[in-house]
């Protein structure tokens, strides 16, 4: 027998944009179920680097950004746990002249959006981190930006809406999606049917399907970071730290291991990546040159995830061009973390107000497609 | 599938000396991997050389006893042959992927590539914590074996063994010929299945007759053996001073001590297969998922194959037979000529060593109950210092109902170990408290790298050439 569900809001996809959109539909009362083939947050959302940060995004995504960072500082109150979360400020390094006028340049073009970025160079930025090694002449300094433990942070959205009654089936694959008058229909297996007025495709790297099952297809494309993590060590340091042209990135937790990434990992097959081990030696070279106190250290663990990217690396966020009531946003280019819920919450906008102020026009689905 | 490449062992115990003995015979030169300095094997490690050099030496029956001449064997075999493999000692297998190995060795790491893999990874003890297990003075069986067969020394003066499978009565029995005082030996097993399970070892007379012979040694020299016992706690302040157990009666009994050494059995160590692309199911006799081999040593994937304890428990004399089986199976698969009379005598004589074990797991039942016992405060993964009750409390809020997610929540098996020594422990609280077998709450999968690896390691490559 078919268990049927009728909702006003279906979410495939149980990552941090899925999950807190789920959150904050229930927060305005609209009956909410979500599908997730896996578990909530054991994907992209759970496995990433952690960082939480909106310095060096492109402009056109701090509006979101910054709506999501105010969602941050809520963190506690809105999942009931800190999830590791800390405002540590986020370091982007400069390795050269030209890197750093890069940066400065960025602080000039980002005026307006309140990052409050600080350009540190020479004498002050030795005082201030002595520890990073001297391949660094100085950085750019978001000082609320920081980082948080994505493991527990991503399932925690979903958890807090399944509290405030949101229906989150976890082990739920859907297998077929379509439209049938105003009513969307999704199917897993022969177990469950939800039908739903509105539908928001939050599927991470596997949203491609759900687009393409509404007659948009778009050039996404899977990639894995890799990433590794040392044994604890004394604190050395107290920032989230990038570096300037990509490479490496780095942070370290309060238990004291060093998480880095940089490189990419191999896929398995379509669900599952392993990293890889030129990708891995690289990253433990780049990290030690970074960051001098790892060259004793050991590398315990290292992993990747699946990620979909976009071909300008900006997402796609926004309403579909071909069908009303369905919502997408997916594409993050593996930068969906600290920007997920401020996407969550102007989806759960869209579909009660119809509307958001929030300037999506970059993010458009259709931006790939010649005619576009 | 090529045979430019020479085919590459880890492992160099029983299983993995067997195998390469059979691949030289053939004329091929095999690479043979091993973590340790010397030949051997956990079961036949041999103590450091820079011991006999110093002038300390134990001749083989101190440091065998009666598998002496065994272990002299398995050590001549390899001594034999040791010009015409490519033997790397001190190397770590870290890593499988695209048909190579990562190795390390010396701090700098290598890519070794291979058309045939031929897996012997061994196992460690299997260990249930109780409140205290983690204070100095309490060691696992093997390690406290190899306390005294590697470095010559005891884990303590008075030592109280405990625990259950063969292991606990042979290193009994070794630690009280090396004079040791042994405070007793507290077996898990009630006395009724074991005197149940020793018709069914009367498969082989000479092993049983060994068991007895410890036990009747062991007691002969005044040593308390109690069987149905479940620990306690070990108590001390700087280090553990006693062991606190409940006897078959339910009576709470203290006996001082100042080392405990435990262990449930074994545990194969299977990443390396993982990595591989082995396909795994669940054993129910070693009550652990392992890697998929057919009775001739082949695994799920092509060109890789599997023997020893490190793709199920059987034992030292298994793993020779097996490692043998294997290499004639690869053999084989190369399209060379095998005696199809001696596949046929390995094929009987690990049939019933098979027979044999299923005996001795009756013997010696896991004791799955010491799982409810364990108090949620007590640390399980020590790596990360995560309790019991955290993993008892994800499985109960209904957040983890399988290993890696529960891993993901509580950090338990995301330390240095990566789980190899916590995750049977995890695995039970967590079926426990799921109401499922210990087979419904999977597996951790296996990441690189599978033992810790040095940072400076990746300034320090060499490239294949």
């Amino acid at each position: 027998m078919r268990e049927r569900i009728d909702c006003d809001v279906a979410i495939v996809g149980g990552g941090i944009v899925g999950g807190s959109a789920a959150l904050f539909l229930r927060q305005a009362g609209l009956s909410v179920t979500l599908l997730e083939r896996d578990w909530c947050g054991a994907k992209a959302s759970g496995v990433n680097f952690g960082g939480v940060r909106r310095q060096g995004r492109p402009l056109e995504q701090l509006p979101l950004s910054q709506r999501a960072h105010a969602i941050w500082g809520r963190l506690p109150e809105l999942l009931g746990i800190d999830a590791e979360y800390i405002r540590s400020g986020h370091l982007k390094l400069a390795r050269s002249e030209p890197d750093l006028a890069s940066l400065i340049d960025y602080r000039e073009r980002s005026q307006g959006f309140g990052l409050g970025l600080e350009i540190i160079t020479g004498e002050a930025f030795r005082r201030r981190w002595p520890a990073l090694g001297d391949r660094a002449i100085g950085g750019s300094l978001c000082p609320e930006d920081g980082h948080a433990n994505p493991r527990l942070v991503s399932p925690a959205f979903a958890r807090a809406a399944a509290r405030l009654g949101a229906v989150v089936r976890e082990q739920t694959p859907v297998d077929r999606v379509e439209k049938d008058g105003d009513r969307f229909v999704l199917l897993s297996g022969d177990a469950l049917e939800v039908r739903a007025r509105f539908l928001l495709n939050t599927a991470g790297a596997w949203s491609w399907r759900v687009a393409e099952a509404f007659g948009e297809p778009v050039p996404l494309e899977s990639l894995h970071p890799n990433m590794a993590v040392t044994e604890p060590l004394p604190r050395f340091l107290d920032v989230n730290i990038g570096v300037e042209g990509g490479g490496v990135y780095g942070r370290q937790v309060p238990r004291g291991n060093m998480v880095v990434g940089g490189g990419r990992g191999f896929a398995l097959d379509a669900d599952r990546a392993r990293p890889q081990r030129d990708a891995v030696l690289t990253l433990m070279r780049d990290a030690a040159e970074l960051f001098p106190q790892l060259r004793h250290a050991h590398v315990i663990r290292c992993w990747t995830g699946v990620e979909g990217y976009t071909p300008d690396r900006n997402p796609i966020v926004g309403p579909s061009r071909t069908t009303p009531g369905l919502f997408h946003a997916f594409g993050f280019s593996g930068a969906g973390f600290q920007i997920g819920p401020g996407v969550g919450q102007t989806l759960a906008e869209l579909v009660t107000t119809g509307g958001t102020p929030m300037p999506l026009e970059p993010f458009r689905i259709d931006r790939f497609s010649p005619t576009a | 599938m090529s045979e430019l490449l020479p085919p590459v062992i880890v492992g160099a115990g029983p299983a993995g000396i067997r195998a390469a003995e059979r691949l030289v015979a053939a004329g091929l030169r095999p690479v043979v991997v091993d973590e340790a300095a010397r030949w051997g094997g956990q079961i036949y490690r041999q103590p450091p050389e820079i011991l006999s050099g110093a002038g300390f030496t134990r001749p083989k029956s101190a440091l065998y006893g009666f598998e002496a001449g065994k272990a002299d064997a398995v050590h001549r075999a390899m001594a034999a042959i040791r010009d015409r493999v490519d033997y790397r000692p001190r190397t770590l297998a870290w890593n499988c992927e695209a048909g190579a190995l990562d190795l390390l060795s010396e701090g700098t790491s290598e890519v070794l590539p291979f058309s045939h893999l031929f897996l012997a990874t061994g196992a460690t003890d299997r260990v249930l914590p109780f409140p205290g297990w983690t204070l100095p003075g309490v060691f696992t069986l093997g390690g406290s074996q190899v306390a005294l067969k590697f470095q010559g020394c005891a884990v303590g003066r008075r030592v109280a063994f405990l625990g259950t499978g063969p292991l606990l009565y042979l290193v009994a029995y070794q630690y009280l010929k090396a004079g040791v005082e042994v405070a007793g030996v507290f077996d898990t097993t009630p006395f009724a299945a074991q005197a149940r399970a020793t018709a069914g070892m009367l498969r082989d007379p000479a092993t049983l007759a060994k068991g007895l012979l410890f036990v009747g040694w062991l007691r002969a020299h005044g040593v308390p053996i109690h069987n149905g016992v479940r620990p306690v706690r070990g108590e001390g302040a700087e280090r553990v001073e006693a062991l606190v157990w409940r006897d078959a009666r339910g009576q709470e009994r203290r006996t001082s001590c100042d080392a405990v050494a435990f262990g449930l059995g074994l545990r194969s160590e299977t990443q390396l297969a993982d990595l591989a692309g082995c396909r795994f199911r669940f054993d129910e006799a070693d009550r652990a998922w392992l890697p998929e081999r057919d009775g001739s040593g082949r695994s799920s994937v092509a060109g890789v194959y599997l023997a020893g304890d490190g793709s199920g428990i059987a034992g030292a004399d298994a793993a020779e037979l097996a490692g043998e089986r294997a290499a004639l199976a690869l053999l084989e698969d190369l399209g060379r000529p095998v005696e199809a009379a001696r596949v046929k005598e390995l094929d009987g004589r690990l049939a019933r060593i098979a027979a044999f074990r299923r005996s001795l797991s009756a013997a010696f039942p896991f004791p799955a109950d010491w799982a409810d016992a364990i108090a949620d405060d007590t640390m399980i993964c020590r790596c990360e210092g995560i309790t019991a009750g955290a993993v008892r409390e994800v499985a109960r809020s209904g957040q983890a109902r399988e290993m890696n997610r529960a891993k993901a929540l509580t950090r338990a098996g995301m330390g240095r170990c990566q789980g190899r020594m916590c995750s049977a422990t995890t695995a039970e609280l967590l079926s426990r408290a799921l109401g499922t077998g210990p087979d419904g709450v999977g597996r951790l999968r296996a990441q690189p790298p599978i033992k810790p690896l040095p940072v400076s390691a990746g300034a320090e490559r060499r490239e294949v050439a």
